[in-house]
């Protein structure tokens, strides 16, 4: 295996997308609302569109705007219909995005004429291109050393995002647990409600437009999920979450340039393949978890059968 | 704008191109709006979006495979096969998550989804390297092409549609059960793990012959919006399949016919907004779950409990001044100062006085003589009586027979009593009558002590 520094930025970019996406999926996975970050993230497309026509060129900051505005809205129309509506918020969150995708297809489509708008190459940031796009060369030990976009963006994100996660750990537990107890408590929990889903919007724009959507998606839920059965305490299943994270992406990025090797090809997909890693870390946590794993479940059952007392049973 | 006899020939399905489309995707949106009403009811609306996206690596390995055999790999039978397979993969382990771990339905659903696509876009990073062939098509194997649809996926979701509709049929009890209550119908001996599996499987079979005629996005909304919006119109299943499979059909149909008329506007993405439409209006029209439906029931029982608080706030103002005159027990009707009645509940002037001007329509108080006095009719004076009856009879049932504490009765009484019908009312006094020896037309006195609040 060959590793160059350039492997070395794909890792760190890839840990911190996934640690600012597994920091805020515990709350998502909490709040049963895991699919936020696949909705959102098909669901931007009208607001690059509109972006683009509006300012007329494919410039960075203004789609990342309009695609976090329209993340935003995703969230809020959700919540919408959910509750105006009584409808089952999974369901509310597919008519929400598939609407908001077909209208922004809609409006490319009329875009078309002047310039191509391909999602697929706008939308969607590629992980190994990252390190090249380099904006900042410190020296640091005497050593120069080239940061890229990515990473300082995503450095942010994950800021804000443990800030956020520190700051209101508190009202974040209360609400996610027991909105109603929250509310006797005063604390609003439609503001941490909406607080929460704007950081996710923003989250998942700035990651996929960095990384692509993959990554987004899975370090979204996976990780989460995963702590959730390593332990009971929030603040311990949000650690291992991240720890969880960074594994993801130091063994993903392996994976995708060792396993393709033992089949005859040469590399894959970083982001496939991290997303790959993250499903087989939560298979093994499933089954070899010490208190919610499969496997001490089935020994638990086998077990505690014959100790039911006769008496307890008429 | 398109001229008539353009729209005639679209209406009338002559352009051959034309026909298919609107057939092929009037047939889907019924298979997927009547598999659709079975997933909104076990909450697994987004299970076509995990379905769709797990189909991915199935693609790419059934690419390679069929390589391997020495095809050049785009056949459509390995494809659809592949995509198939991955895609049962992917609801079974939704399932074993969802069975034997404390991972809720959307978690798993979001891990099988990404880890799924993941797989699959490593799959095809892996093909791109490739020799053989690229993977260039491959990935618009799950993106769809709505528009240039051939004779063989109208026969091909013509066949699956039929499938669907008939195991459906067949089977419809036994999903209705798995839909209702999934443990009641274990612990009457369904296998309901194996009857979970086919109903996935059904839904396995729409999402892949659909896809790569139509596209992921617009089977997801098939698979959710047409039942979302059937939900709103009835209780029953048996309708809302139906009509969920009638919206389903009406927005493929549709949304094809007006994308045939216009050039520049894409199939797909229209039928996923006329969709989106019929949601929104069975959202506000809808008969059963609608809003506007809901808000008028809400307003009426709003009244209904106004109304009662009011004859018995009368009722129990009267009362109390017949006890205090010492020489009768006959409750008249004589007027009562507005503030005394508002001084018995938490109510504002506003819906106090509301209140009042419906109980004045209704003939149940006179007309003011005096400022801010008010006097109950002859029919008011009964109907505060038999409210205030009704309303101590459920107290009395609920210390006696229920074991709930006396302080606390009066609030429980007040919430519980409004939702009860007329009919429960009857069947409570019949029960209180015989054990507590009320009199029938006498108001009992108030089991708990009446604190006027000023």
């Amino acid at each position: 295996m060959d590793w160059y520094n350039l492997d070395t930025w794909i890792v760190v970019i890839g840990a911190l997308a996934a640690v600012a996406c597994a920091l805020l999926g515990n709350f998502l996975v909490l709040r049963k609302m895991s699919m936020m970050g696949d909705a959102i993230s098909h669901a931007v497309l009208p607001g690059l569109a509109i972006a683009f026509l509006v300012t007329g060129a494919r410039a960075s900051l203004a789609m990342f705007i309009g695609a976090a505005l329209v993340g935003v809205m995703t969230a809020i129309f959700t919540q919408w219909i959910s509750r105006f509506g009584k409808v089952d918020e999974g369901a509310s969150m597919g008519i929400v995005f598939t609407t908001l995708f077909a209208a922004g297809l809609l409006l490319i489509v009329q875009a078309a004429d002047y310039v191509d708008l391909d999602p697929g190459c706008v939308l969607y940031g590629a992980i190994e291109l990252t390190p090249l796009d380099v904006v900042w060369r410190p020296e640091i030990f005497g050593e120069l050393l080239a940061v890229p976009r990515a990473a300082l963006v995503l450095a942010a994100v994950v800021l804000i995002n443990l800030c956020f996660v520190v700051l209101f750990f508190k009202e974040l537990r209360i609400t996610s647990f027991d909105p109603e107890l929250a509310t006797t408590m005063g604390i609003n929990a439609n503001i941490m409600h909406y607080l929460l889903m704007t950081l996710v919007a923003v989250t998942t724009v700035g990651a996929f437009e960095a990384v692509g959507s993959i990554i987004v998606i899975a370090m979204l839920i996976v990780p989460a999920a995963a702590a959730h059965l390593l332990t009971d305490r929030l603040w311990l299943m949000v650690l291992f979450s991240t720890v969880i994270a960074v594994l993801c992406a130091v063994s993903g990025h392996i994976a995708a340039i060792v396993v393709p090797g033992f089949f005859g090809f040469t590399d894959t997909s970083t982001s496939g393949m991290m997303a790959v890693m993250a499903g087989v870390i939560f298979g093994l946590v499933a089954l070899l978890a010490p208190k919610h794993g499969i496997l001490v479940r089935i020994l638990m059952r086998t077990r505690k059968d014959p100790e039911v007392p006769a008496g307890l049973i008429e | 704008m398109p001229d008539l006899s353009e729209i005639w020939n679209v209406l009338l399905l002559r352009d051959y191109n034309t026909r298919l489309v609107v057939l092929c995707t009037l047939l889907l949106g019924c298979a997927c709006g009547l598999m659709g009403g079975f997933l909104l009811l076990r909450k697994r609306s987004l299970m076509g979006d995990t379905l769709s996206h797990a189909t991915l690596p199935g693609v790419g390995l059934a690419f390679m495979f069929a390589v391997w055999l020495g095809g050049d790999g785009k056949s459509l039978p390995i494809l659809l096969a592949g995509a198939a397979i991955t895609g049962l993969l992917g609801c079974a382990t939704v399932l074993f998550i969802r069975n034997n771990t404390r991972i809720k339905d959307d978690a798993a659903m979001g891990i099988v989804l990404s880890v799924f696509f993941g797989a699959g876009v490593a799959v095809l990073g892996l093909i791109q390297t490739m020799p053989q062939g690229s993977a260039a098509g491959l990935e618009s194997f799950i993106y769809g092409k709505t528009a240039s649809m051939v004779l063989h996926d109208f026969k091909l979701l013509s066949l699956v549609t039929l499938c669907v509709l008939v195991l459906s049929l067949l089977l419809f009890k036994e999903f209705r059960l798995l839909c209702f209550d999934e443990n009641f119908a274990a612990s009457q001996g369904w296998p309901v793990r194996a009857l979970d599996l086919l109903l996935l499987g059904l839904v396995t079979a729409v999402t892949v012959a659909g896809m790569q005629s139509v596209g992921l996005i617009l089977i997801i909304a098939f698979l959710i919006t047409p039942a979302a919006a059937a939900r709103f119109w009835t209780n029953r299943l048996d309708r809302m399949l139906t009509l969920s499979a009638c919206i389903g059909g009406a927005s493929g149909g549709l949304g094809a016919s007006i994308s045939a008329f216009f050039p520049r506007l894409p199939a797909g993405a229209l039928i996923v907004l006329v969709a989106a439409l019929f949601f929104v209006c069975s959202l506000f029209l809808g008969i059963e779950r609608g809003v506007f439906v809901r808000v008028l029931r809400q307003r009426s029982l709003q009244r209904r409990i106004g109304r009662q608080h009011l004859l018995r706030a009368l009722y129990e103002i009267l009362e109390a001044e017949a006890k205090q005159a010492e020489h009768s027990q006959q409750i008249e009707r004589s007027p009562v100062p507005f503030r005394l009645v508002r001084g018995r509940r938490t109510w504002s002037d506003v819906e106090l006085r509301k209140s009042l001007k419906r109980a004045y329509d209704e003939g149940l108080i006179e007309r003011k003589t005096v400022a801010d006095e008010i006097i109950l009719t002859e029919a008011g004076l009964r109907e505060a009586r038999k409210m205030t009856r009704n309303h101590r009879l459920w107290e009395f049932y609920l210390i006696e027979y229920a074991d709930v504490a006396t302080s606390r009765v009066d609030r429980d009484a007040d919430t519980v009593e409004h939702v009860l019908g007329e009919e429960m009312v009857a069947r409570l006094e019949m029960k209180l009558e015989k054990f507590s020896k009320l009199g029938s037309g006498l108001v009992p006195d108030s089991p708990h002590p009446i604190h006027p609040v000023d």
